[in-house]
């Protein structure tokens, strides 16, 4: 489960590079959480809903700082959007994150939707649909440590933490302390052996089940 | 996991994912809406050769809470009562493109037959065979001890009654040795099946000296239906000595829990205060019944066919 560095293979590969370390991600963050408070004129109407398994460190950490700046807390969960994916029945049977929706529900609220890497947008879809379950916020704003580019769908973020350009045959990872015991957004070509069409790019991305 | 056929089948780590993919559906009950997409466009055949209340609608309400289509077929009323075989049976199904079928058949070792015969390609879940087995019966015990207990390693679980007879029994024994637990099993001699003592637990005849070492006590259903011969004396001397009334419960430890898996005889196997009292889990073990078999759909059929795997193989995807 856990994305842990891909072992390079000796050939051709180029090292993995380290595009933002533990400041740039803590800057990035706290940013976005001046953002949000900014964009929504105040921590009021806010709930963070980060998407497993990294989104949900990040809302976590934003929500720490939006509490720092405003004084109060603002309601954080976490979405697991597995049953929604368009890619259901096309892999083998995943295993369900936790959906930890904040006692207060989301009818009339902004939800403010975190991951840690926008790619295809394939997993914002799917959090969108698993929101509509849910009930109905006044709002759905996006927030994404890295934006790399290459969608397919027409959705974009409201809060970046950096746009990085990169070509189809790179792999994104971010680490986080919580679950990698660093913090890194770190490059690599993926390994020959693994990469496959672009369903498969969309797990590469975060690990197993983003 | 391509079939749920026994417990004994699964190993810790499979339970355990079943048992936490119960959990996150369980949630689902506190929604406004009830449904989820993951099973869209696959069809569940319930195949109930045999009458049954709880399950059939259980795993109805699971699939259709999985977005999946239903079709019931109970062999009352079907050309099964014109002399079809299972075979044909099966074919047929397979003819309608049945991704799961759900078997419930009096006899030990249908589901298994429709599994490995080749008839059909579907995912089958055996929802209780003859006296032989009923895994998600214990998957939802299992749950609902855990969500008690915790984790069941070193618990001190009680299965009382009619072991015989009892499928229900069978694939708790070896799911709760599977998850760690140490099982007693008790019951009259003459209603303990033959070969006990390669089960993974130990066995009793006498009720009153292993109840207060008990974390949870599950009373099985003394089976008339099944019963062709005297097991025991009568129904009253049955309940005098193996039946749960509340005298008998107060020897339970504080925390330690009722279960029965229905349909339960009332003033037989388990009085009605004990069935009604506060440490009766026996509703709570209906609801939990729907969330393991969303589950066990889930696990099963949500993936694609081809490509269907272990659980294992799927957490190092």
């Amino acid at each position: 489960m856990s994305p842990a560095p891909m072992p390079q293979s000796p050939d051709t590969q180029a090292a993995p590079r380290t595009v933002l370390d533990a400041s740039d991600i803590s800057r990035a963050l706290t940013r976005i959480a001046h953002e949000i408070l900014e964009r929504n004129k105040g921590a009021d109407p806010v709930v963070l809903l980060g998407i497993p398994t990294r989104g949900v460190g990040l809302a976590a950490r934003i929500s720490e700082r939006i509490t720092a700046v405003e004084g109060r807390s603002v309601p954080t969960g976490s979405l697991d959007v597995t049953m929604y994916r368009d890619d259901i029945g096309l892999k083998p049977a995943r295993a369900l994150e936790h959906t930890d929706i904040p006692p207060g529900g989301i009818d009339g609220k902004v939800v403010v939707l975190v991951d840690d890497v926008l790619f295809s947008g394939r997993t914002i879809r799917a959090a969108l649909d698993a929101i509509g379950d849910i009930g109905r916020p006044k709002a759905v704003q996006l927030a994404v440590l890295v934006d790399r580019g290459h969608r397919e769908l027409p959705i974009r973020a409201d809060y970046v933490g950096k746009n990085l350009p990169t070509s189809l045959i790179e792999r994104v990872t971010v680490h986080l302390t919580e679950y990698d015991g660093d913090d890194a957004v770190v490059i690599a070509d993926k390994p020959a052996d693994k990469s496959g069409d672009k369903p498969v790019d969309e797990t590469a991305r975060t690990g197993a089940s983003a | 996991m391509r079939h749920l056929l026994s417990a004994g089948d699964l190993t810790r780590d499979d339970a355990t994912l079943i048992l936490d993919t119960a959990e996150e559906m369980r949630s689902l009950a506190d929604r406004p809406i009830k449904k989820l997409p993951a099973l869209r466009g696959r069809t569940v055949v319930n195949l109930f050769f045999e009458d049954s209340t709880r399950t059939r609608i259980s795993f109805e309400a699971a699939a259709k809470r999985l977005s999946a289509d239903v079709i019931n077929f109970s062999a009352k009323g079907s050309s099964v009562s014109k002399g079809e075989s299972l075979k044909d049976t099966a074919l047929t199904l397979q003819a309608m493109g049945a991704d799961g079928v759900v078997c419930r058949h009096g006899s030990s070792g249908a589901p298994h037959l429709l599994a490995t015969s080749g008839w059909m390609t579907g995912s089958v879940v055996n929802a209780g065979d003859g006296t032989h087995e009923h895994p998600t019966q214990a998957l939802l015990d299992a749950f609902t001890m855990r969500r008690h207990l915790g984790s069941l390693e070193g618990r001190r679980i009680t299965i009382v009654g009619d072991v015989l007879h009892s499928r229900v029994a069978r694939s708790n024994v070896l799911l709760l040795s599977t998850l760690g637990a140490d099982v007693t099993v008790v019951a009259p001699p003459t209603l303990l099946p033959v070969g006990m003592s390669s089960w993974p637990c130990t066995t009793s005849y006498d009720l009153d000296s292993v109840l207060p070492k008990s974390d949870a006590v599950m009373m099985l259903r003394v089976q008339r239906e099944r019963m062709n011969d005297a097991f025991f004396p009568s129904a009253r001397e049955y309940s005098r000595r193996y039946g749960l009334d509340v005298h008998r419960m107060a020897q339970l430890p504080d925390e330690a829990i009722v279960l029965h898996p229905g349909p339960m005889n009332r003033g037989m196997e388990i009085s009605a205060q004990v069935a009604d009292s506060t440490r009766s889990v026996i509703v709570e073990q209906v609801t939990n019944g729907v969330a393991i078999r969303m589950a066990v759909l889930y696990l099963l059929l949500s993936g694609s066919p081809e490509t269907s795997t272990t659980s294992t193989e799927e957490q190092t995807a």
